[in-house]
């Protein structure tokens, strides 16, 4: 097959020249690395990265092809995929897809070819680098800002409800920013009631579906987009043992006084270790934020810093001192990523099932 | 937590002599392990006897017991040193054992020695097959079903049980010979009933096979806060079947997706926290390819040589780390000391393939049997880093040093289809070469996926070079750039873009040149460039950005080249050399650049040099360094015959080679510039002669006289020598060659009288005005066998002063006249009657015993050498010229051979080298030393009890030998037939056949052996199954016996050994 040249073009001014694939001719977006060796299906559908064109830094990728089970969204909400080699014979035995489909299947654009490493080491150094994938390079483009309603695209329009196999122990509300769909299989798979709501939800409205809890999803996009949801969300959490996840947490944390902040060139990648304050256990987690929570914005009085990151320090969870309240910065769903948190669910399910129970006695 | 504050002083366990399965892998643990500790301000006592170690060198430890790995050894060296902890698990099965011992003797308690890091009952736990399966079970988790059995019967309820495919492994066989794979119920009947009749106690452990499935490795990290972390994974190309150590492997896994990956993660993580490791573990996964059921093949509750490859392949320090762990601190709390400023506590990522193939020694053992299983084979690995996976196998092929530069074994082209299909389903060392072949041939991967099972993602990347390769010849001569630049990327070498163009290399590396393409340089960093680094670890690849910034210009940059994968012959001593070298440029302040691609070794650990390069070591990968780095001059003679033979093409390409000129190095190793230049220094040589026929070969033998020794010039390295001593063998020899190859190709033969003398060999420094000699090594057995495998003693014991004199006069002709400067050594052999010493060789570099000779003299050769070769005066350097004055005390090096592992081979010694290591033996008396070196691990030296029993089978040349031992003998000899026909009177001795003598062994009856006829194998196999001592020299035999006799002298640490010599010469 013909190969076409295709070229990434950064608001750096560097230029880099790949293959290729897909039909779209031409993309944008804020540019990202993402350091996990395994989970490029996870990464390219999990709709955080909506807008984004997102490079992995892992040199061979599509060689177990794409499957029916690892979707964590229906569609890909990136802007582009920017890889080194790709794999067009897959092998396993799941695999349905080639990468090949799935750039042709989707409106998104791979060039393959790249030198990712160089590419990895722009990022790292400029921090914010907008780039442009092109088959006839022109003008370097200019840095963009990231759409404002970048979420309003990828939240479900209306309440999507899905049954736990048994008789439910909970009814759990997601506020879908972006939510990944392993969050809520894992709900599921602990016999939860599962409702996804859009992004801008109201209290009124999750009382009237007869929720127990909450749970903020993870997105795109900076938290402070949506700040106008902070005083809905605090309603939220005040009434429901809540749990935020990556963008639910920094919005959690916008909610309640504090500040969130952008990182240099954020935390994508499934080697993340964080350390578990109040018991001093480290575990590796699965990353993928640009924007952080501010840890001197947030009031003592009312939370306890959870988790830590241990190699920057920066916040990765926060407890409520009084209510049924947590957020982690990291994703304890996995896929792709290590399970190693898996018990901040547990935590949260007990919660809720608390409040179950106080409910209806 | 911060670290045990009452561990002081800390004992570290070895792992010994180099055998298949324990190689160089733990001298780099050892070393990092050593240095971690010193770093916390502990004491380090560390014993191990392998001489050859970089760890032994005393700058690693406050003291070095060059001792017996033994209990009683170790109990008197605790005793004596009273350590406050004890880390075992740094020194492979032997340290591990070595702790079990102890533990179990009472001695851990008795003198308060705490057991730092995983605990005993874990190690068990995880050695202990029984054991490791009731707590898999008991979690949960699986493992193949397995069985000790005795009878056909078993085996035929146990498949009822668990279904086909079964391993069969016999019980205490050589190489696991007898067993095999079972598919159906008579295959298994079959290998049964072979099983236990080759096993000496009768018994076979069958085991459920999941043959097929795809071999997953995860190292793992604990910590005592409970932190786990994978540091990276491995997927085996070969898939289960083949021993891990005889796998290609690459990392991280290639065709798991996440939520496998992810499976497998945590049920490591959950086994290494039932077991309660505290440090580095290795679990191993066979996962069904066609769904995510897996088994838990094995556990390895310590580092190991995965664990080596996996710091190496990501740059995470494992044995480091577990060191800091063993003393109590958390992952989070140590350094990542690849960025700096992250923590121990994550899990590296990685932005390249890394790519690892076994070296075998089948170029060695002809008559081994190559076929691949169970037991590993290989004596070292080579690694390769790259971008994509086929530019990976083609640098590892490099890598190799097996005559290789593409990914095409000549011979392979000659196998019929059936062969090739034979040779692809039962696998031996040459199956990746028959994937390539079978590839160009057109048989579809589907095809080569059913017989081998090999996941086809690594096809398809094999097929990849293929296909360019088919590209490349389509498009002839000029190809199209891009076609080469592809070529490039995927790692094709100038000589295999010369192979297949058709075309002379000149014209490649011109039509390289002119498109003015080179590699760039990518950093090894742990993190996939998310923090910054400045980890001088790289490696290249091809069309991209070059990261890595060469040396600064001020001042001397200086290239050591390394010794690549431990073989036969070159082994960790020549890292030794390498590592010292790079030291010592370090000291002197120059710049120093390591190339080498072994990933068992210090010499590859980032911090031994300024830049280190984990690249090939063929003239075009060093070349590409060399002016990258713009560096000045190359060593060449510290990485063993590797570095050395690319002097030659390095030097041509307009290379400075530091020290002993190309021209003089050509005058040693070519046979007729060398006897040329002995004649004129007046030094006897060896009669001999090259033969272009068959009529003259016998003309000269007749000439020079028999025994002859000869070597076929065809086989690389001087392998395939054999003595013969008539006329008739001669013939039968010449006969025997043209099975195996054309006659065109047997000729020139290379051809010497043999001269069965003693041997002595030196190790010279020399400027090429003076020399310095730390001493002289005797050796035990003649002439005609491989220095590597004879016993030697240093200072040699029987030379008179005019002896030594005229060998100190030789060597010093000899250096005066081609002006060597650095280090060489030389081998004599004095005639019959001690009238005549012969020069044999000249090595013109470091030699396999510049180790001991550095250590038991304190002596830094390679230092000295080094400076020589950075353009200092010997005399400049503080010690005396000349021979150095003898120590007052010995050192006996014993060749340590790996023939349980290898099914095949006679362990018959000959001048074909065989051993893998080598032990150390010190003592004030000739006898002390021989008794620590025999006796260096459990149960190697018996002591001969009223009713011990020796049995002899020897030749008619060892007549005298054979008389003389036998008057001095104090245990009953048991004498074969033939041996009892050499003596004019057997009377009153036992005479067996050769059957009986067979059995008798089996029933270990024989105390120990002494076999030395050729073509009795069976006597010698079964000495080695049973663990019975087994010598193959009468000389090597009488030592045993004297050694024997001697009760194990006080434990003593070189620096002791080397403090008394220093009183001896102030007196």
């Amino acid at each position: 097959m013909e190969e076409t040249k295709g070229y990434l073009m950064l608001s750096t001014g560097d230029i880099l020249e790949g293959v290729w694939l897909g039909k779209t001719t031409e993309s944008d977006g804020e540019m990202v690395f993402n350091t996990a060796m395994t989970g490029y299906q996870e990464v390219m559908t999990d709709p955080s990265y909506a807008g984004q064109i997102v490079t992995m830094t892992y040199p061979l990728i599509g060689n177990y092809g794409f499957n029916a089970q690892d979707k964590e969204s229906h569609t890909p909400f990136i802007h582009g995929l920017v890889i080194s080699t790709p794999c067009e014979t897959p092998a396993h035995y799941q695999a349905t897809q080639t990468l090949q489909d799935i750039a042709d299947a989707y409106n998104f654009p791979i060039l393959a070819q790249v030198d990712t490493r160089r590419l990895t080491k722009i990022i790292r150094q400029h921090g914010d680098v907008y780039g442009k994938m092109t088959k006839t390079p022109g003008a370097v483009p200019d840095k963009a800002k990231v759409s404002e309603k970048i979420v309003e695209k990828v939240s479900v329009k209306q309440e999507q409800f899905h049954q736990a196999e048994g008789p439910p122990a909970a009814h759990v509300a997601i506020i879908d920013y972006g939510y990944k769909h392993s969050i809520r299989d894992m709900l599921l798979e602990n016999n939860c009631d599962v409702t996804i709501f859009p992004f801008d939800t109201t209290l009124e409205e999750l009382q009237k579906a007869k929720v127990d809890g909450v749970l903020l999803s993870n997105g795109p996009g900076d938290p402070k987009s949506l700040a106008y949801l902070a005083e809905e969300i605090k309603r939220i959490a005040d009434f429901y043992p809540t749990l935020g996840i990556c963008l639910g947490h920094q919005l959690l944390a916008l909610a309640f006084g504090g500040n969130t902040m952008r990182l240099p060139y954020g935390h994508r990648g499934s080697n993340h270790p964080v350390q578990h304050l109040p018991s001093g256990k480290v575990s590796i987690t699965s990353q993928n934020h640009g924007y952080v929570v501010d840890e001197a914005s947030i009031s003592q009085s009312l939370w306890n810093i959870l988790y830590s990151n241990v190699n920057d320090g920066s916040v990765e969870g926060l407890q409520h001192c009084s209510k049924p309240i947590m957020s982690v910065q990291f994703h304890p769903e996995a896929h792709p990523g290590p399970s190693d948190t898996y018990d901040v669910f547990e935590q949260f399910l007990n919660s809720v099932r608390n409040r179950g129970v106080t409910a209806y006695a | 937590m911060p670290k045990q504050p009452h561990i002081k002083k800390v004992l570290v366990i070895g792992s010994g002599p180099i055998v298949i399965g324990q190689a160089a892998e733990f001298d780099y643990a050892g070393t990092q392990a050593c240095l971690a500790l010193k770093e916390e301000g502990v004491e380090v006592i560390l014993v191990n006897n392998n001489p050859a170690t970089i760890m032994t060198d005393q700058a690693f430890a406050d003291q070095v017991y060059l001792e017996p790995l033994t209990c009683e050894s170790l109990t008197n060296i605790i005793e004596k040193e009273r350590p406050d902890g004890l880390l075992p698990t740094l020194g492979g099965q032997t340290g591990l054992n070595l702790a079990v011992s102890l533990d179990q003797a009472g001695v851990l308690e008795k003198y308060d020695v705490t057991l730092l890091g995983t605990p005993l009952d874990a190690i068990q736990r995880g050695e202990d097959r029984e054991l490791f399966k009731q707590m898999m079970q008991d979690i949960n988790e699986p493992v193949p079903e397995s069985l000790p059995i005795t009878s056909i019967q078993e085996a035929k309820a146990f498949a009822e049980k668990t279904g086909f495919p079964i391993i069969i492994r016999p019980a205490y066989t050589l190489g696991g010979a007898g067993g095999g794979i079972a598919n159906d119920l008579p295959e298994l009947l079959r290998y049964v009933k072979s099983g236990i009749q080759a096993s000496p106690i009768n018994q076979v452990l069958i085991e459920q096979s999941v043959k097929g499935w795809k071999e997953i490795e995860y190292e793992v990290m604990r910590d005592a806060n409970d932190t786990c972390i994978i540091v990276c994974n491995m997927e085996n190309i070969d898939p289960v079947g083949i021993h891990t150590g005889d796998s290609i492997v690459v990392a991280p896994s290639q065709t798991l997706t996440d939520r496998q990956y992810q499976m497998l993660r945590t049920v490591s993580c959950k086994v290494i926290r039932e077991l309660g490791v505290v440090g580095g573990c290795n679990i191993q996964f066979a996962l069904n390819p066609h769904s995510d059921e897996y088994v838990i093949i094995e556990v390895n509750p310590r580092v190991s040589r995965s664990s080596a490859l996996a710091s190496k392949a990501t740059g995470y320090p494992i044995a480091r780390i577990a060191a800091k762990l063993a003393l109590g601190y958390h992952l989070h709390e140590v350094p990542n000391p690849i960025t700096g400023d992250t923590f121990a506590s994550f899990e590296p990522a990685i932005d390249y393939v890394a790519v690892k193939i076994p070296r075998w020694p089948f170029d060695k053992f002809t008559q081994a049997d190559r076929l691949l299983g169970t037991q590993m084979k290989a004596t070292g690995e080579v690694m390769a880093l790259s971008r994509n996976l086929p530019a990976g196998l083609h640098k590892a092929i490099r890598s190799l040093e097996i005559g290789l530069e593409e990914f095409r074994l000549p011979s392979a082209e000659a196998l019929s289809d059936i062969e090739l299909e034979q040779g692809l389903k039962a696998a031996d060392d040459r199956r990746l070469f028959l994937l390539a072949e079978a590839l160009r041939r057109g048989i579809t991967i589907e095809t080569i996926h059913e017989w081998t099972e090999i996941t086809t993602f690594f096809l398809h990347e094999m097929k990849r070079i293929i296909d360019v390769e088919q590209e490349l010849k389509d498009g002839g001569w000029q190809p199209d750039e891009m076609l080469v630049r592809k070529a490039k990327t995927l790692g094709f070498s100038n000589v295999a873009l010369a192979s297949v163009l058709d075309q002379p290399l000149a014209a490649v590396e011109g039509l390289i040149k002119e498109l003015g393409t080179k590699p760039s340089y990518k950093m090894v960093d742990t993190c996939a460039a998310e923090f910054s680094a400045q980890t001088p670890y790289f490696y290249s690849s091809w069309q991209e950005e070059d990261e890595v910034d060469p040396l600064p210009a001020a001042g001397k940059k200086v290239v050591v080249l390394g010794s690549g994968p431990i073989r036969i012959g070159q082994g960790v001593e020549f890292d030794f050399c390498s590592v010292q070298s790079a030291l010592s440029l370090r000291e002197q302040g120059i710049r120093s650049i390591v190339i080498n691609n072994n990933p068992e070794t210090v010499s590859t650990d980032f911090n031994t040099a300024d830049h280190l390069y984990f690249e090939p070591l063929t003239k075009e990968d060093v070349l590409h360094i060399i002016e990258k780095e713009q560096a000045d001059e190359v060593l060449v003679q510290f990485g063993g015959q590797t570095a050395i033979n690319l002097a030659a093409d390095l030097a041509e390409a307009g290379v400075t080679i530091a020290g002993t000129s190309t021209a003089s190095i050509d005058r040693v190793e070519n046979r007729e510039a060398f006897y040329d230049l002995l004649h004129s220094l007046n030094i006897p040589h060896i009669p001999g002669a090259t033969v272009m026929d068959t009529a003259s070969l016998k003309d000269e033998a007749r000439r020079i006289g028999y025994p002859i020794l000869i070597r076929p010039s065809y086989v690389i390295g001087g392998q395939g020598m054999v003595i013969l001593h008539s006329e008739d063998e001669l013939e039968s020899y010449l006969e025997g060659l043209q099975h195996q190859i054309q006659t065109s190709h047997l000729f020139p033969l290379l051809l010497d009288k043999y001269v069965p003398g003693m041997e002595v060999e030196v190790d010279v420094v020399c400027d090429g005005a003076d020399i310095l000699i730390p001493g002289i090594y005797e050796h035990i057995e003649p002439a005609g066998i491989h220095s590597g495998d004879s016993t030697a003693i240093f200072p040699a014991p029987s030379l008179s002063q005019s002896e030594t004199d005229r060998i100190v006069s030789y060597a010093s002709r000899i250096s005066d006249a081609l002006q060597m400067k650095g280090i060489m050594n030389i081998q004599f052999v004095f005639s019959k009657d001690r009238g005549i010493l012969y020069v044999l060789e000249v090595n013109p570099r470091a030699s396999r015993t510049v180790p001991i000779s550095s250590k038991v003299t304190g002596i830094p050769l390679v230092d000295l050498a080094t400076r020589i070769q950075m353009g200092a005066a010997l005399q400049q350097l503080g010690y005396p010229l000349g021979l150095q004055k003898e120590i007052p005390f010995f050192a006996v090096k014993l060749p340590v051979f790996s023939t349980t592992k290898l099914a095949g081979v006679d362990p018959l010694l000959g001048p074909d080298m065989q051993s893998t290591g080598e032990a150390i033996g010190l003592g004030k008396t000739v006898p002390e030393a021989l008794n620590k070196a025999f006796g260096w691990k459990e149960k190697t030296l018996r002591t001969l009890t009223d009713d011990a029993q020796i049995l002899l089978d020897a030749e008619a040349s060892d007549l005298i030998q054979l008389e003389a031992l036998l008057g001095q003998l104090q245990a009953k000899a048991v004498l074969t037939e033939e041996t009892a026909a050499l003596l004019p009177d057997a009377d009153g001795y036992q005479v067996i056949s050769y059957e009986e003598a067979i059995d008798m062994v089996e029933d270990q009856k024989m105390t120990a052996v002494c076999s030395t006829r050729k073509g009795r194998q069976g006597i010698r196999e079964s000495a080695w199954k049973t663990e019975t001592p087994c010598m193959t020299s009468l000389p090597t035999m009488q030592s045993y016996l004297m050694a024997s006799k001697e009760m194990l002298a006080d434990s003593l640490s070189i620096s002791e050994y080397l403090d008394q010599a220093e009183k001896e010469h102030v007196r």
